[in-house]
């Protein structure tokens, strides 16, 4: 049996060395559509942030875009926004999502059915959901502020008070998201093997103890997962504010994708064309450190 | 199954196809096929129906489809996009004045300066669809609109209030509103669009103190925030907003609240164009009676006037396959018919820019207000989009701001120069 095993194990090896069976033309419909679809697309983009582009022609400009862009008056106010945002909308997931999966791996009643229920606003078009809250958020006729008004309480303007308004909608996306963070950490919570459990009940530790010294500690990978998604998302985010507030009121909710938008639909393609550089690299500088940190931490485990 | 005989059915096949396709090319010649772009809002359709309908009755052998689209910059931008991938629709309607100089109109549009129908189009329209090479290239769609405020006849009436010719008058006028408990003024800032209509509508009188304002604006010397006449428009909004006269969901509110408001007396005045007499007389017919309208008034009674705005034109893209039959459709639309049309469809709610073309007896008060400013001793002029190509794109945004107490007049008004100075650059005009 062994001696097959190395056989087995050994002819692939000269295999390696010869050609391959399959024609390098096989890559070609996949470098097609990637090169069409995203390399071109790319390249063209970073030429087209440099000139002044009305769709019909293009002048040269240089950098006159991004400096442009960099001094837009709600620029620095869309960036704090934008990682408020993020910050607000990962946290709560994490918090939310990880006290909803315990709960829902315990042995609750209809604990599938509960399960269902938290994932399904996950699988709601977010523009769905947005137009829904907005309506439900209606200072005067939304439906929760005629609940609140019931209890005598008098409900804020959710949307139309300039420092609620990127609250609210970051209520709703936690809301919407929730549910794939949940569903992460069911998966994270269920991997972890029953002795730790077992150990801990004979060293007599209490349900919150199991929760702090074993849970959490061993759902790291899931934690890593839900923050990273999260947080990308947060960044990017832009159906649901502009679904709901536009930016608005104002200027108050603006993103930098919301800015950036709203530059592509005055016409300013260039323009927009360099705030999207510049979002691709704010990403990219906020989340690779982020990831490297988390996977470090997971590493020295 | 041989090679052969798979290939004899393919064969037989494509001949099906071929005889399939000649057959539909012939049905294709008897009657052409029209597509018509038009913004979307329950109004507008009403109309673009009503013209269809009665163009198809009197042109059997074409078949219009009506395509509609958002308005306001999403709808700028979906006309730009379309135009520069060639897959515009066969007509299409879209803004004259600053909206139509920034979709290229040499480019794109077809020149329509030698149609016969031209010659009965007023010549104040034919100056906002003219490109800059002296060609006209539309044809106007829908009535001359007033930019000022509806008021509510019935509150009017029961305070025994009185149409105001100055600023002055019109905050008293607020003022005993509020007091007897009801809504001043109603704002509707759940489409940000309608907050502009302060600033934009106040250009009558800003006009009124310097008649050079447009050409200094176009060419970089005056500004908002700093020429006292042009900065009163965001002045009004603030004072407005400050003394308390808003509806109290201002923030969330639509147009389609508004034209509720004002028709069904929740509210004695609303700041809109006249085009939303239409949408009012589909809508609440039963209040129509209720709506009147004025100017807004400026510092001084006597240099009262209206800001008017140029209706909409039609326009062929030069991608047509079908330019005829597209041809033909402007020209009834610029016709003494298809003013009928539009007049039965929405109702009246302005003059007409084609020569010959008259408003029936029983027009909506609104609409009744308006014509002193057109008649003899009236004053109008035009919006400030119809005298400059630059219009900033972030006003609405501004307006919203100042409207609801978040900036103050001249903080907005020096914010929106610099909106004003970025449109510029990107229209590449000189001087900036």
């Amino acid at each position: 049996m062994t001696q097959a095993g190395t056989a087995e194990l050994a002819t692939p090896v000269p295999t390696l060395k010869r050609r391959s069976p399959y024609p390098g033309w096989f890559f070609l419909p996949a470098a097609i559509i990637y090169g069409v679809l995203f390399l071109v697309p790319t390249v063209a983009s970073l030429y087209f942030s440099l000139t002044r582009w009305t769709l019909f022609n293009s002048t040269f400009i240089g950098f006159d875009n991004f400096a442009q862009f960099l001094r837009e008056p709600f620029l620095i106010k869309g960036l704090i926004n934008t990682v408020l945002y993020a910050v607000i909308t990962s946290s709560l997931k994490v918090i939310l999502g990880l006290l909803l999966a315990v709960l829902l791996t315990s042995q609750v009643a209809a604990r599938g059915y509960l399960r269902s229920v938290v994932f399904f606003p996950v699988l709601v078009s977010t523009v769905g959901v947005g137009i829904t809250f907005t309506v439900l958020m209606h200072p005067t006729n939304g439906m929760i502020n005629e609940g609140l008004a019931l209890l005598g309480i008098k409900g804020p303007g959710w949307l139309t008070n300039p420092n609620l308004a990127l609250f609210s909608v970051a209520l709703v996306d936690v809301w919407k998201g929730v549910g794939l963070a949940t569903v992460i950490y069911i998966a994270g919570i269920v991997a972890i093997p029953k002795d730790y459990y077992e150990a801990a009940r004979i060293d007599g530790a209490t349900k919150l103890q199991n929760f702090f010294y074993v849970t959490l500690p061993l759902c790291r990978p899931a934690t890593v997962t839900v923050i990273t998604l999260s947080f990308i998302g947060g960044l990017r985010t832009f159906d649901l504010i502009w679904a709901m507030t536009k930016g608005g009121p104002g200027f108050a909710s603006d993103t930098v994708a919301s800015v950036i938008y709203k530059q592509y639909q005055s016409g300013f393609y260039g323009l927009s064309t360099a705030g999207n550089v510049v979002l691709f690299v704010l990403i990219a500088v906020l989340v690779v450190p982020l990831t490297m940190l988390l996977n470090r931490k997971e590493g020295h485990q | 199954m041989t090679k052969t005989s798979r290939r004899t059915a393919l064969a037989g096949l494509s001949a099906g196809l071929l005889a399939m396709t000649a057959l539909t090319g012939a049905a294709f010649a008897q009657s052409i096929n029209l597509t018509y772009l038009i913004p979307s809002g329950a109004d507008g359709v009403a109309v673009a129906e009503e013209l269809v309908k009665s163009f198809e009755a009197a042109n059997p052998d074409i078949n219009i489809d009506i395509e509609t689209r958002p308005g306001g910059s999403e709808g700028d931008n979906l006309v730009k996009t379309r135009l520069a991938t060639g897959t515009m629709a066969d007509v299409f309607r879209y803004n004259s004045g600053s909206l139509f100089q920034a979709i290229n109109p040499q480019q794109f549009l077809v020149d329509l300066t030698n149609e016969p129908w031209q010659a009965d189009v007023q010549a104040s329209f034919k100056q906002v669809v003219t490109a800059p090479d002296g060609t006209v290239r539309g044809a106007p769609m829908g009535a001359a609109m007033g930019g000022g405020i509806y008021y509510n006849r019935d509150i009017y009436e029961e305070l025994g209030l009185s149409v105001p010719t100055t600023w002055a008058e019109f905050m008293a006028n607020n003022e005993k509103i509020k007091a007897a408990g009801k809504v001043a003024v109603i704002q509707t800032y759940g489409d940000t669009w309608t907050s502009q209509l302060f600033v934009l509508a106040d250009y009558f009188n800003v006009s009124a103190k310097d008649p050079n304002f447009a050409s200094r604006y176009t060419a970089n010397e005056a500004k908002f925030a700093t020429d006292a006449a042009a900065l009163r428009g965001f002045e009004k909004l603030q004072e407005s907003f400050e003394a308390g006269f808003f509806n109290e969901d201002f923030g969330a509110a639509k147009y389609d609240d508004g034209i509720r408001m004002i028709s069904a007396g929740e509210g004695a005045h609303y700041p809109m164009l006249t085009f939303a007499t239409t949408a009012i007389a589909a809508t609440y017919p039963e209040n129509i009676a209720n709506v009147g309208f004025f100017a807004q008034p400026g510092d001084d009674a006597a240099l009262n006037g209206l800001t008017v705005w140029m209706p909409d034109g039609l326009y062929i893209p030069q991608t047509t396959a079908n330019m005829d039959a597209a041809k033909k459709f402007v020209a009834f639309v610029a016709s003494v018919e298809g003013c009928d049309a539009q007049t039965r469809a929405g109702g009246a709610s302005g003059p007409y820019l084609v020569n010959g073309c008259t408003l029936p007896a029983d027009v909506p008060p609104a609409v009744t207000d308006m014509l002193p400013y057109f008649a003899e001793g009236g004053q109008n002029g035009p919006a400030l989009e119809f005298l400059s190509p630059i219009k900033g794109p972030a006003l609405e945004q501004i307006t919203v701001e100042v409207g609801s107490g978040i900036r103050p007049a001249a903080d907005g008004a020096a914010l929106y120069d610099e909106d004003v100075r970025k449109q510029a650059q990107q229209l590449g005009l000189p001087g900036w």
